[in-house]
């Protein structure tokens, strides 16, 4: 016996000069708790939460600026962002309430940024929030922040193939929007190629065309939004 | 990258369960389809490891392939990457394996 590492633990096998320490645990358990957590909280709060991911400059703060103002439903914003409040600051013009939350060096969001966000923002029963992630196409799509639904926003200028380049973004998603679509007679962008590719990787995912700017398709997005499966 | 922070979960998972114990060797299992890279987890792991009871320990990683079942036809077949879809055609398939992430066991030296 040794006091080490709690040999008295059933899971603790010991040889003659290590303890192997059976832990068959999930690396991501502790973010998943507080995600768990989180997604108890909002849905106490009668609060649907949206994880909005997409990758740099694909029009996520617009697209929620022009949201905010249109879908009359209290709307509250949770932005991740490397560095700046820039992003923060248009939404605060918008008049809805929002939280920033620097994520620094980090690339991603995770349940822990997300916990203490909540209880400063403290978002308004009923309404809809939105957490803006950090631009990137990779890490958020492996934490699980506790939202009630997944978005994804690829813009049109982002070239071909990214639903495969990125399969864990575009597999996890509930909602693909396409965005900047007034920009399609300038770009080679093929949309039913897009729409195959994102097929490949999630069957079942929402597909939508919008232009953020011009307005195209956002009456659908809002419908998406008001949608009665929401609770 | 998030190697970083799966790597700095690891470590943490294993000093709450372990406190100040002398870790010789921890067993991970980075699914093929888990989005994690295991070269950079080893990367990340010497350098998150340095100062702490985990300093020199070995790190094992096992890679299990991608695996899903098609529920159209009812067949298995190996994923190589995230495209869903089975050799009958189809596209409705649910993944067995290769997805996880998870601590496997860790081994304690005598002090
Ligand atoms: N033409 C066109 N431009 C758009 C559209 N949506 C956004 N943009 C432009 O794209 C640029 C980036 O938009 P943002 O809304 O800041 O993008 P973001 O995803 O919030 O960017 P980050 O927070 O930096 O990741 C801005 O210049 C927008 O005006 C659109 O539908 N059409
Ligand atoms: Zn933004
Ligand atoms: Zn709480
Ligand atoms: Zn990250
Ligand atoms: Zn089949």
């Amino acid at each position: 016996m040794c006091d080490t590492c709690g040999c008295s633990d059933s899971a603790v096998r010991i040889t003659d000069h290590t303890h192997t320490v059976v832990m068959e645990q999930d690396i991501l358990a502790k973010n998943d708790e507080l995600a768990e957590h989180n997604r108890a909280h909002l849905r106490a709060s009668d609060v649907f939460a949206i994880n909005l991911m997409s990758s740099p400059g694909a029009g996520k703060t617009t697209l929620l600026e022009r949201t905010i103002r249109a879908l009359g439903v209290p709307c509250a914003v949770i932005e991740g962002d490397q560095e700046t409040l820039l992003d923060a600051e248009r939404i605060k013009a918008t008049g809805a309430p929002v939280v920033q939350i620097n994520t620094g060096a980090g690339c991603h969001l995770d349940a822990a940024m997300l916990h203490r966000a909540l209880h400063a923002l403290a978002p308004a029963r009923g309404s809809t929030l939105f957490i803006e992630n950090v631009g990137n196409l990779v890490c958020p799509a492996l934490f699980d922040l506790g939202e009630a639904a997944r978005v994804v926003i690829l813009s049109v200028t982002e070239g071909p193939g990214k639903p495969v380049k990125y399969p864990h973004m575009f597999a996890a998603t509930d909602l693909v929007l396409l965005n900047k679509v007034d920009l399609l007679p300038y770009v080679d962008f093929d949309v039913a190629e897009f729409e195959r590719d994102v097929r490949r990787v999630n069957p079942s995912a929402a597909l939508l065309q919008v232009s953020a700017t011009r307005g195209d398709g956002l009456t659908d997005w809002y419908d998406w939004l008001r949608r009665p499966a929401r609770s | 990258m998030h190697e970083m922070a799966i790597t700095q979960s690891v470590l943490d998972a294993i000093v709450a369960r372990l406190g100040e114990a002398p870790v010789t060797c921890v067993r991970l299992e980075i699914g093929r389809l888990s989005g994690v890279v295991p070269d950079s987890v080893r990367f990340c792991f010497d350098v998150l490891c340095a100062g702490t009871s985990l300093e020199g320990a070995r790190l094992d990683i096992a890679e299990p392939a991608g695996r899903a079942r098609c529920r159209d036809c009812g067949g298995e077949f190996t994923l190589d990457d995230f495209i869903l879809l089975c050799p009958c055609g189809s596209a409705d398939v649910s993944v067995l394996a290769g997805r996880e992430l998870r601590i496997a066991s860790v081994e304690v030296g005598h002090v």
